[in-house]
Formats: structure tokens, sequence, C-alpha cells
């Protein structure tokens, strides 16, 4: 990176490229199928065509590039889960988001601050231990730190003492991060456009044609595509894709809302999170507070915001850092999460032999997108289903094996 | 803010009430297979369109049903549970 960049700024001119076609005609047939293309879909075209050399790929999107979830999370990048199966698989995304930049020669904006989730009672405390031990055990860095030590990371912190949300310490979690989610997805499209993979937007997927307990072809709105292998990595909309190929996953799906600030001097230096208000901020490259965290209280799919959950945000992200009340809201969104039963994805195997599962990721999908990009790829690839991932396979529930992580997020569902 | 019609109590904000899920239809917990038992704790309806849910009115503590369109947010009805108990 350093290097390209050196030649890049030597140049005498610089001719216009642009990294990703215009979409293509569909072509009858592709080895692999993606349906998304978000950064989850973008990044196991990735690593099909470049780790496994299939380049015979069409990525389908019913809307824009990455405009989905990808567009809509907060952006935190972590793998201080409850469980060692789930710190195992997140410890790999920070990782890999740590040298994404130079594996996809496009600044990614990586930015490994440190995440401090905060805890205003001794009850909380006792789960960070209990968090920080196994994290440590699992080789992430994790750690149990006081109020001193809350004040000193994070100053201009209202501590609130002797309050009734006094923050009596924090798990520190040095590995968490942000990045730019839309250059995530746009280094991933563009490495995967160079080598061969079709990129098909504004491609809606109607219908999953089966037989034979095998996926055989995809029917879009732009004409129908036979395919070797299908990927459903759709995001808000897997449950229905899922339905599509006869599959019933698991899936509730609920709106998570958040919003931005008017951008500021650079003042929060880490990712700062509680439970107890169900509220997340991060200070983006830009400046702007990044606020998140309310899921709303009842099924549905859309993406419109609420005045009284932008309401509880905005008291949250005030509540821990005063001076926000002066800020001017710039932008709200919401985005439509696919939650499961126990806040862990679902990943791998489904019913039909050659159709692949990326789906449940409710609030926790960014910081897994290489990942799962990679260990799906892996799964097309070579038909079996790396260890890594198998304790996600949608068959755990019938065997009642679940993966609890409810309560190591601080968003409110 | 949004309102909900309470059978009861008649139109009321909505943060009056609690989400209860989805209607599940309980299996025969000596006759049904662990698959089935499995599907009925871990699957909800969640279909793009309308499906029936349980809502409780807080304030009176009164729980119903509501028929609700989960895509456009538009409750189509809300009824009592001895409704239900007609239809099956």
């Amino acid at each position: 990176m350093p290097l390209s960049l050196l030649k890049y700024g030597l140049r005498r001119t610089y001719p216009v490229t642009g990294d990703i076609a215009a979409t293509p005609d569909l072509k009858p047939h592709y080895d692999v199928g993606i349906i998304g293309g978000g950064g989850h879909g973008l990044a196991c075209a990735h690593y099909l065509s470049s780790r496994h050399g299939i380049g015979s790929v069409a990525v389908l999107e019913k809307g824009y590039l990455a405009g989905g979830n990808t567009a809509r999370n907060t952006t935190t990048i972590r793998s201080n889960y409850i469980t060692p199966q789930s710190i195992a698989f997140y410890k790999e995304g920070v990782e890999l988001y740590g040298e994404m930049a130079q594996e996809l020669d496009f600044n990614v904006m990586f930015s490994q601050r440190g995440q401090l989730t905060l805890a205003h009672n001794d009850s909380t405390m006792r789960s960070f231990h209990l968090r920080a031990e196994t994290g440590k055990f699992a080789g992430i860095r994790a750690e149990v730190v006081d109020a001193g030590d809350v004040r000193r990371l994070c100053p201009g912190l209202n501590m609130d003492e002797g309050g009734s949300l006094e923050i009596v310490g924090g798990l520190w979690h040095a590995d968490g991060g942000t990045a730019r989610h839309d250059a995530v997805a746009w280094g991933y499209a563009a490495q995967a456009a160079r080598r061969g993979v079709e990129i098909h937007q504004r491609t809606e997927v109607l219908a999953i044609e089966t037989a034979g307990g095998k996926a055989t072809a995809v029917v879009t709105n732009r004409g129908r595509i036979a395919c070797g292998q299908v990927l459903i990595a759709c995001g808000g909309m897997n449950y229905d894709m899922g339905l599509k190929a006869g599959i019933e996953i698991p899936i509730r799906c609920y709106p998570l809302q958040a919003m931005v600030t008017q951008p500021v001097k650079p003042w929060l230096h880490t990712l700062v999170s509680s439970v107890s208000l169900h509220t997340y901020l991060v200070q983006s490259s830009r400046g702007e507070v990044v606020i998140g965290g309310g899921s709303d209280p009842y099924q549905l799919y859309a993406t419109r915001s609420t005045l009284d959950m932008k309401e509880q945000l905005a008291a949250g992200a005030v509540h821990l850092f005063p001076f926000i009340g002066n800020l001017k809201i710039l932008r709200q969104w919401a985005g439509i999460t696919d939650m499961t039963p126990d806040y862990s994805p679902i990943m791998g195997a489904s019913p039909l032999s050659n159709l692949w599962l990326d789906c449940g990721w409710g609030t926790w999908g960014f910081k897994a997108t290489p990942v799962a990009g990679k260990r799906l790829a892996e799964c097309i690839a070579t038909g079996r289903v790396p260890d890594i991932i198998k304790p996600f396979a949608l068959d755990r529930f019938a065997s009642f094996s679940l993966v609890n992580e409810m309560g190591a997020t601080a968003a409110s569902h | 803010m949004k309102i909900l019609r309470c059978p009861m109590n008649g139109p009321r904000n909505i943060q009056e009430f609690q989400y209860l899920g989805p209607v599940r239809h309980a299996p025969d917990p000596e006759a049904a297979s662990d698959a089935e038992w499995a599907a009925y704790i871990f699957h909800a309806e969640n279909r793009p369109g309308v499906i029936t849910e349980w809502w409780r009115h807080t304030a009176s503590n009164y729980v119903f049903l509501a028929e609700r369109n989960i895509v456009t947010n538009t409750v189509v009805r809300t009824f009592d549970a001895w409704e239900m108990e007609q239809m099956r």
C-alpha cells in the first residue's frame, strides 16, 4: 500500500478508471450466484476469486452496491463476545480488518482505537469479569478497568457520581476499532471485479428453483440464471430469501435505528457503549458522532426512523457526553436486522446441498464481513464447512446447541 | 406517535403497549418429536405481510391479539383472544 501510493504520487498522468464495471447483461450460467451485494457477499466474491480461482461469480443486488445494512450499521469492530466459539470467530474477523487495506489495495480507514463498554452497577461488572477472562483465554485483549481508568481512557465522560447511572468501571477491549463501511464494500467489489466477478445491481431475486435437494437456478427481474452454487447473504431479507428456497430460517426482523451528529473536532478516541443506556458512540474519521443502538420494540420490515427511538438514543448520548446536547443531528436512519434466537449468526450448510447460508447477522454483522466472506468462500470452493464456523450451523437449533450471545452488545434488543 | 386500538380501552398511544410476539401454536408436549418442539421454540412467523400477534395494554394488563402488516406497519384489526378460541 505505501509503495503503490508513492508510485501513484510520482505518476505524470492520472487516468480515470472505474473500479466496478456498469452492470453487464446476465449470462445463462454462473458457477456461483451470490444473493446480496453487501459487504458479506462482496467479501465472499473476493475470496472466491482470489483464493480459490473461481471467477464465474455473479453478485445479485436488488438495489445499489452496499446500500443495505452495510451502509446502515455503526461500524463497530470487536471480538469481546461471551462464548469461546464466538470469540474465536470474531477474533479472526478483527485480524482480517488489520490486513484488509493491504489485501485490497484500498484504504478502508481501519482505526484500532479500542472499545470501552461501561458498567453502571456491580452485576454488569461481574459479567465483564467473566467476559474478560474468557477473552484472555481465547487470546484477545480484554480487561476489566475501574472508574479511574475509565476517566483516563475517556475524558469528558459524565461519570454521574452519586447518580443512578454512576459509572463504576468498564470492559476495555484494546482490539476494538472502526473502519469506513463503504470502503470495505468498494474494496472487495473492486478486487473481485478485477478478477472477473460480475456485480449486477438493480437485480432482484424473485425465485430460487430447486430440484432433487439442490438449488438449480435463480430467477431475477432481469432473467433466469443457472447456478452451480448459491449463497444467501442479503441481510434484512434473508428470511424471505430462505422461504424462496423452501427453507424456514429462525429469524425475526426488527429495525435498528441510528443517527449521526454534525462533525466536530476529534475528541472521542475510543468506541464507547453502555449496556444500561442501550447506546453506543463512535466518532467517525469525518468528525461526526455516530450514535446507535435503538431496536424497535416490534417486528417490522422497515427502514424508517421513529421519534421515540431517536429521543431515547439522544437521551443516552447526552447523558454520557452532555455537550452533545449542543450538536445538531445531521442524518438518521434504520436498517432491518435479521435477529436469531441466540443472537449468533447462521452460517454454512442448508438443507439444499449446494445452497449456503450467511444469515442471521442481526446487529452484529459488519465486524464479521471479512471472516464470513472468507469462510463461506471456503465452504463453496471445497464443499466442506470449516471448523471455525461449525458452531453457527442452521441445525444447531434442532439439537438445542445454541451459541448464546444475548447481552454481548449494547443494542436494545 | 402511533396509535393502536385496544379492544377494551380503545385507541391508545402505542407506547402504552407491550409487544408479545407472533402467535405460535404449541404442539402436544407428550406427542411432539424433538424437531417439532425445537421448531415451536425457535421459529416465529416473520413472513413479509400480515401476521397475527399478541399485545398487552400495560396499564390495564389486558392481553389481546392484532393482525398487523409487518412491511407497511398498518394494523388490520385488533381483537380479543376469545375470538381466537372460536377460530380453532
